[in-house]
């Protein structure tokens, strides 16, 4: 406990940034999804760092209820690419418009 | 420095490093492997921070299960390369320009709120909170219901998946 909380929340938003950075420049529907996954992780760290400091098990149940979360939508996700790469033969999310007004 | 401060760097050199290559590389595979590094090194500042149980879960559902996951679908469809920063120079730069300012921002909001003026950690709650007991209790009591939700959330997207993968329906 003798880091400071704040490394763990710079850190933490470092690697939100990093996960936003990548959702804005990747075109692969596959990255931007493992981009997604990069910042529910960075809140992640957040709510256990606060748990921990504040001694309270209830930020980490977060945790365990946002995996459920993460977990259900990756398996989603990945199969909308799927049906899409079946439709389209392509991963690009610029091809992949037919939503788009 | 104390052996907590050095595992602190360490693992978060990781983090931050593992992170920047994932987004940066060109081949998904090898994006998806670094991923799972940063998990992995995730796990270890959980078990830092005293979260055991999380820290094992991570291990286990994030860097075991949904990286499979992606690592399957994967090599399923064709990896292509796409090349880096070709298209769209103008979005990217963009991009990149907001993440910087909303860095600076979140760092500056951090250190304006100021947190651990207001947080006297005590080593042993700590210890306390992490541990699966603990966890447990809360939520088979607290947070019965919610936990329920969640069992029904993976039920539908365990359908929803199903459903959507298939190939023609009857």
């Amino acid at each position: 406990m003798i880091i400071p909380i704040e490394y763990y929340l710079i850190l933490s938003a470092f690697m939100f940034i990093v996960g936003v950075t990548g959702v804005l420049i990747r075109r692969n529907a596959i990255i931007v999804f493992m981009s997604i996954e990069l910042m529910l992780n960075s809140a992640n760290l957040t709510l256990v760092a606060f748990s921990s400091y504040m001694g309270n098990s209830v930020g980490q149940l977060f945790v365990f209820f946002v995996m459920t979360v993460a977990a259900a939508e990756a398996a989603v996700g990945l199969a909308v690419i799927i049906a899409m790469f079946r439709n389209k033969m392509t991963m690009n999310i610029d091809e992949i418009n037919i939503l788009k007004w | 420095m104390t052996i907590e401060l050095i595992l602190f760097i360490i693992f978060s050199a990781i983090a931050a490093v593992s992170s920047i290559l994932m987004i940066t590389r060109s081949n998904p595979v090898i994006s998806a492997l670094f991923l799972i590094l940063n998990f992995a090194s995730l796990a270890g500042l959980y078990l830092l921070l005293n979260a055991q149980f999380i820290a094992v879960a991570q291990v286990i559902v994030y860097a075991g299960a949904i990286m499979v996951l992606f690592l399957f679908v994967i090599m399923l469809l064709k990896p292509e390369r796409e090349k880096l920063f070709a298209a769209h120079p103008r979005v990217k730069t963009f991009a990149l320009i907001i993440a910087v300012l909303v860095f600076i921002q979140l760092v500056y909001m951090i250190f304006l709120s100021d947190p651990s003026s207001s947080l006297n950690p005590v080593a042993a709650e700590s210890v306390k909170a992490g541990t699966i007991e603990q966890i447990g209790r809360e939520l088979y009591t607290n947070y019965v219901l919610p936990f329920e939700a969640a069992g029904f959330l993976l039920l539908a997207a365990t359908i929803g998946a199903l459903v959507l993968a298939k190939k023609k329906f009857d």
